[in-house]
């Protein structure tokens, strides 16, 4: 897939720039922005479904969640691995971490609600997105009150000139790796309804 | 509007004469609320004397995992003679039966909340006289925003396997905006020196909150509960 | 628009969950009138039917049309046409007969409560205990009350799942007699039932249902039990 070439080729060139851990910042940086797009992606998606009920949103709504869970997880492990370096610490109570942390908890809880919840959790797991989706501002908002008013360090570092150029290219790959498995796995699930529908034809026959 | 309201008053009136039948609900979640704080109190205070700033925690905390109780409760008792198929079947505007539903947990918190707040105030020696009318308005605007969502997620799974794990599991992340906002503006109210500018900025971002949530449950009611 | 029809037509009917199926092409049309019976093992898909009937489920291939308008498009005026008699009773316990009542009536919005409540009560033979919480009532007393609830607004289409069960001799002749008076009131009565030996002579119609399929009987004639016989386990 074209997606996963540039993305192998982009992590060589650039190794010479900075130590090791810090090349860590590369896959962190565009997994966070991924997560968040796919959270967008699977709200948008979850409340077409629910007022449209085309299957194919839902299908786009539980690949998108999925792929925010997996993108969540890169963001939040990598995260932690490149702050211990660059601050000396794992984790921070800071804004933006600790909603990011949230909106995963709620797409995991997505996750969960569709294994375990029986037939029709389709329909439950969309309203869970969705209200997700309009809860992001409010939590944003309540831990950046929350935190600052507590001195603590800066949290965002400046980033050198060199970085940029690499960083963009990751940025798009991590773009384009982002779509093309969102477009895999939403029409896996298109297949598997098609599959259901065969075995329903069969059984008339 | 008028057929809206008749509804949900109907509905809030006949829950709460169930309820006024045996209690069961309310004495257990208060029971069970009590309970929490007591457990937090082994844990939070130190040779009598309670960490500081706990108090605020400890009250959202046992009033979150109360009302997750009491929702679950209320809702297995629609669930038992499939009342809220019977509900769902009638003419009446669903919206106003998600209203409906939602004032009565609203009471039924109230109620937890006016025996919780005094039992905390004396465990903890928090000072929940300094500004009373600021501790009520926020601890509506937060109830009322746990409600809304608890109220609507725990309508939808009614009818869903494993719902009683996933109730919390949804809900607690959700809510966490109205904890911050409860516990931070509560503690502001209980420091030495009421922050009341704190505990206004607490409050306006809770009333916002259940402005923004109750329309979205009451626009998603129909097509989440229709199957 | 009043939202009363006269009849109630089934278009190719079907329902799944996932890959399993639970209703699948089923077709027919029910008049002002009719008392339709359907027959089938557990499981055949008659609660699905009854629900899909009811507006409470949404079927995936097919329509239902009550006289001219579809499910979709009849909205809360439909639903106050419909009564249902789930398996489940749909009644609350924790309160009165009296209580019950009342409440699912204003809830319909049905003139003057409170007497069509006493009326109610006394068809079903409750006057004296109508003030009794539910919960200390017998089966064939909720279910009386249950039927009541089903009637209190007066529905063109009365649907009933398994409405015999539990009860007694009397009860069940009560029942019989309260559905001929609906019947000849014009009322379209579709009952799910295993009693086929109180049914037999009472419905004007049968749907036989295995697996989710109508099937039909070859013979048209006989015993209801013999025509069930046939139709399902044909030999």
């Amino acid at each position: 897939m074209f997606a996963a070439a540039p993305w192998i080729i982009n992590a060589a060139p650039y190794e010479a720039t900075m130590g090791l851990v810090y090349k860590i910042y590369f896959f962190h940086m565009p997994s966070a922005w991924m997560f968040m797009v796919a959270a967008i992606v699977s709200g948008v998606a979850s409340a077409r479904y629910l007022f449209t009920k085309n299957p194919k949103a839902d299908a786009t709504a539980v690949a998108a969640a999925e792929l925010a869970v997996l993108f969540g997880l890169l963001a939040l492990v990598t995260g932690p691995l490149w702050a211990r370096k660059a601050w000396g610490v794992w984790w921070v109570w800071d804004a933006r971490l600790t909603s990011s942390l949230m909106l995963f908890l709620i797409f995991v809880a997505y996750m969960l609600l569709r294994q375990f919840g029986g037939p029709g959790s389709e329909k439950l797991s969309a309203g869970l997105a969705l209200f997700g989706m309009a809860n992001v501002p409010f939590i944003y908002v309540s831990v950046n009150v929350w935190r600052t008013l507590h001195p603590k360090t800066s949290v965002v570092p400046t980033l050198p000139v060199e970085m940029g150029r690499p960083l963009w290219f990751c940025v798009t790959a991590f773009l384009l790796l982002f779509l093309a498995l969102l477009s895999l796995r939403s029409s896996l699930e298109r297949q598997r309804g098609r599959i259901d529908a065969l075995y329903l034809a069969d059984d008339e026959a | 509007m008028s057929g809206f309201l008749r509804v949900a008053a109907l509905v809030v009136g006949k829950d709460l004469t169930v309820e006024v039948r045996s209690f069961e609900v309310l004495s257990t979640t208060l029971f069970f609320a009590i309970t929490v704080v007591v457990i937090f109190a082994f844990g939070f205070v130190n040779e009598g004397v309670p960490v500081e700033g706990v108090a605020a925690a400890i009250l959202w905390i046992a009033l979150a995992f109360s009302g997750t109780l009491a929702l679950g409760r209320t809702f297995e008792r629609e669930r038992q003679a499939d009342t809220l198929r019977a509900l769902m079947l009638a003419p009446a505007d669903r919206p106003a039966l998600y209203a409906g539903k939602l004032v009565g947990i609203l009471v039924l918190m109230a109620l937890v909340e006016a025996v919780l707040v005094p039992l905390v105030g004396l465990m903890f020696q928090a000072p929940i006289f300094v500004a009373p009318l600021w501790l009520a308005a926020l601890l509506a605007a937060g109830t009322l925003g746990f409600a809304a969502v608890g109220t609507l997620f725990a309508a939808m799974l009614v009818r869903a396997r494993s719902r009683d794990v996933l109730l919390p599991v949804l809900l607690y992340p959700m809510t966490v905006p109205v904890m911050i906002a409860g516990v931070r503006g509560t503690a502001a109210l209980f420091q030495p020196e009421a922050d009341i500018a704190m505990a206004q900025f607490w409050l306006a971002l809770l009333m916002f909150f259940d402005a923004v949530f109750v329309t979205l449950a009451l626009w998603t009611f129909e097509p989440l509960m229709t199957d | 628009m009043s939202g009363d029809f006269d009849a109630v037509a089934v278009v190719a009917l079907g329902r799944h969950y996932g890959r399993r199926r639970a209703l699948a092409d089923i077709t027919f049309t029910a008049r002002s009138g009719a008392i339709v019976g359907l027959l089938g093992a557990n499981g055949a898909g008659k609660s699905t039917l009854l629900a899909i009937l009811g507006t409470l489920l949404v079927p995936s291939t097919g329509r239902v049309v009550y006289g001219e308008v579809t499910a979709a498009d009849g909205g809360p005026d439909l639903r106050s046409r419909i009564g249902m008699l789930g398996h489940d009773l749909f009644l609350y316990p924790e309160l009165t007969a009296r209580e019950n009542l009342t409440f699912f009536g204003r809830l319909y919005g049905v003139a003057d409560v409170d007497r069509r409540v006493v009326v109610a009560l006394e068809r079903a033979g409750l006057t004296g205990r109508g003030d009794d919480p539910l919960s200390s009532y017998s089966r064939g007393m909720r279910q009386r009350v249950a039927l009541e609830r089903a009637l209190l607004h007066g529905p063109r289409l009365l649907l009933l799942d398994e409405p015999f069960t539990g009860l007694d001799q009397a009860s069940t002749a009560a029942l019989v007699a309260r559905l001929r008076d609906e019947q000849a009131r014009g009322v379209i009565t579709i009952l799910a039932t295993h009693d086929l030996d109180v049914v037999d002579g009472l419905l004007s119609e049968v749907l036989f249902l295995r697996a989710g399929r109508r099937v039909t009987g070859a013979a048209a004639d006989g015993s209801l039990r013999e025509r069930y016989r046939e139709a399902l386990h044909p030999a």
